[in-house]
């Protein structure tokens, strides 16, 4: 089956004939005509295959050693799907990612409720390599591939009010982790609009070329590269601009360990553990040299300082941690 | 406290009197029960560390298998602890006697699986940082309960042979009686250290209260019994 059948959504199995073929291949034409690099049909995100090729470099980028492919999606924190790491690439396949549509509301002129391919549709997607930095002490280098989240949100046109973006992820009680009392869903994260706008904010729709697999959060997830981990919220279905700081998941489970901000700062202690160090899973680790994988300094904002430090100029980053 | 002397979990052996007293009529006698049986107890004892290595090496454990391991070994020193405080319990409910045959081995058990959980700590998960781990037992309360279990137990595990016994002779049981504050702190330990949504530590913690309810029930009703 080629790349193109599967673009088009055609199953090897179906019989085509050659009218709605040759519709079918001017829709492709035409979509390539229109730039959707890396666009993809709703077949395409259920399989997670390979985006379109090419996928423009970011300068944001580091060169660090990727983490592999298959720990970074595996070893996943994703409560919806099961609160062990392992859980969600278990689970992943009871996540229904089609149809999806995304609510737009609140403060901006162009509210309503948009399917994932208006969303998509004018962004061209690029690579970028990104250190992630979970609130447990370790770090994954994961090449995502998306595009600036400022670029999608001023197409909605937030008005002046518009002092805060809040996120929401699918709630559907048939995923494994509903049932579990973990968080109060749905999971619900927050960024003010400064750091929303920011450009190295992202909405990622794949990871290492491929579309985004459901326990990474397809089909659509924020990425903050400098806040821990659970700020970059998964399967997105809602996207609101607000006046107040909005309530967020990890910060009304816990207000004392989890702050709204919860910039990676390696001063600020975690009740539980330190945030000095972090233990880097990259490379192929598994077995016993996982076992000696030792641990590397935490940076501050997870290395991204130079890029955000202006966002945070008078605060006092103890306080709002 | 002081009508509290039932059997801690590092105990010494029961005499070979007692031993044909309970089971006079098998056709196996007990001690030749216990032959076969002690080394059946050891080797299940061991399994869970059997389970771990192969997981292990068979790169089950996942990217992060020294989180893992901390966990894993943690929480089977604390069954341990929690199986070696029941065996007196057991006794005295259903009148059973055998159990407490493997005390001391349970007990050993408990600590190998915490020395495991304590060097994975040390020496795996913060690279023998001993600035680290002094930090850690001061401020971070859950390791400071969990360094307290620690510290108890080792001298408890150190005395557990017959030689040192008969050498502590009444000191030897005052001693590892200090067992239920090592098996509270451990419980403690695990209810600190978890977010509250996890629910294993509180069944720990209810098996704890019962098996001190239990001894203290039977302490109070008949203080004579525990004379033994």
């Amino acid at each position: 089956m080629s790349d193109w059948m599967k673009i088009a959504g055609i199953r090897s199995s179906e019989i085509t004939d050659e009218a709605v073929f040759k519709k079918r291949r001017q829709l492709i034409q035409a979509s390539v005509a229109a730039g959707l690099t890396g666009m993809i049909a709703s077949d395409a995100i259920a399989d997670g295959h390979a985006l379109k090729k090419p996928i423009a470099k970011s300068p944001f980028s580091t060169d660090e050693e990727l983490t592999s492919e298959k720990t970074a999606t595996t070893y996943n924190n994703f409560y919806e799907l099961g609160t062990d790491k392992s859980d969600p690439s278990r689970h992943a396949q009871r996540l229904k990612t089609e149809p999806w549509s995304v609510v737009i509301d609140g403060e901006c002129d162009n509210p309503g409720t948009f399917t994932l391919e208006d969303i998509l549709k004018p962004h061209a997607i690029e690579e970028r390599i990104y250190r992630l930095r979970c609130v447990e002490a370790w770090s994954m280098v994961i090449p995502w591939n998306g595009f600036a989240l400022g670029d999608l949100l001023t197409r909605f046109k937030p008005n002046s009010k518009a002092k805060y973006v809040a996120f929401e992820t699918l709630q559907d009680n048939d995923l494994p982790g509903m049932q579990t009392r973990a968080l109060d869903w749905p999971y619900r994260e927050g960024l003010r609009i400064d750091e929303a706008m920011h450009p190295l904010t992202m909405m990622a729709i794949g990871m290492y070329g491929n579309t985004i697999p459901n326990q990474n959060g397809a089909p659509m997830r924020l990425v903050v590269p400098w806040k821990y981990g659970y700020k970059s919220i998964k399967s997105i279905v809602r996207i609101s601009f607000v006046e107040k700081q909005p309530p967020t998941s990890w910060n009304m489970a816990a207000p004392h360990e989890y702050g709204f901000y919860s910039n990676v700062n390696p001063e600020v202690s975690h009740p539980r553990w330190s945030q000095a160090k972090e233990r880097r899973l990259s490379g192929e680790t598994s077995g016993l040299a996982a076992l000696f994988s030792s641990k590397v300094e935490t940076n501050f904002m997870n290395g991204y300082d130079e890029e955000v430090a202006s966002l945070y100029s008078e605060m006092d980053l103890k306080k709002f941690f | 406290m002081n009508t509290l002397t039932s059997n801690p979990v590092l105990s010494l052996p029961e005499t070979k009197k007692q031993m044909t007293k309970a089971k006079p009529r098998r056709r196996l006698n007990a001690n030749q029960l216990m032959w076969l049986l002690k080394p059946l107890g050891f080797l299940l004892m061991l399994l869970p560390f059997a389970y771990l290595l192969f997981t292990l090496l068979t790169g089950q454990l996942g990217p992060n298998p020294i989180d893992e391991i901390t966990d894993f070994t943690g929480e089977w020193a604390l069954r341990f602890i929690l199986l070696g405080l029941a065996l007196t319990p057991i006794k005295l409910v259903f009148k059973q006697t055998w159990p407490l045959r493997f005390r001391r081995m349970v007990g050993l058990f408990a600590f190998f699986y915490l020395m495991l959980h304590i060097a994975t700590y040390v020496a795996l998960d913060l690279g023998f940082d001993l600035a680290a781990v002094f930090s850690d037992v001061l401020e971070r309360r859950y390791i400071t309960a969990g360094f307290l279990a620690f510290i108890i137990l080792l001298p408890l595990a150190i005395t557990s042979n017959r030689a040192m016994v008969k050498r502590l002779g009444k000191k030897w049981q005052a001693l590892h009686r200090w067992v239920y504050l090592a098996a509270t702190a451990s419980v403690v330990h695990y209810i600190w250290l978890a977010r509250g949504e996890v629910w294993e530590p509180k069944v720990y913690l209810g098996i704890l209260l019962v098996l001190l309810s239990v001894r203290l029930f039977y302490a109070i009703k008949k203080p004579t019994r525990a004379k033994r």
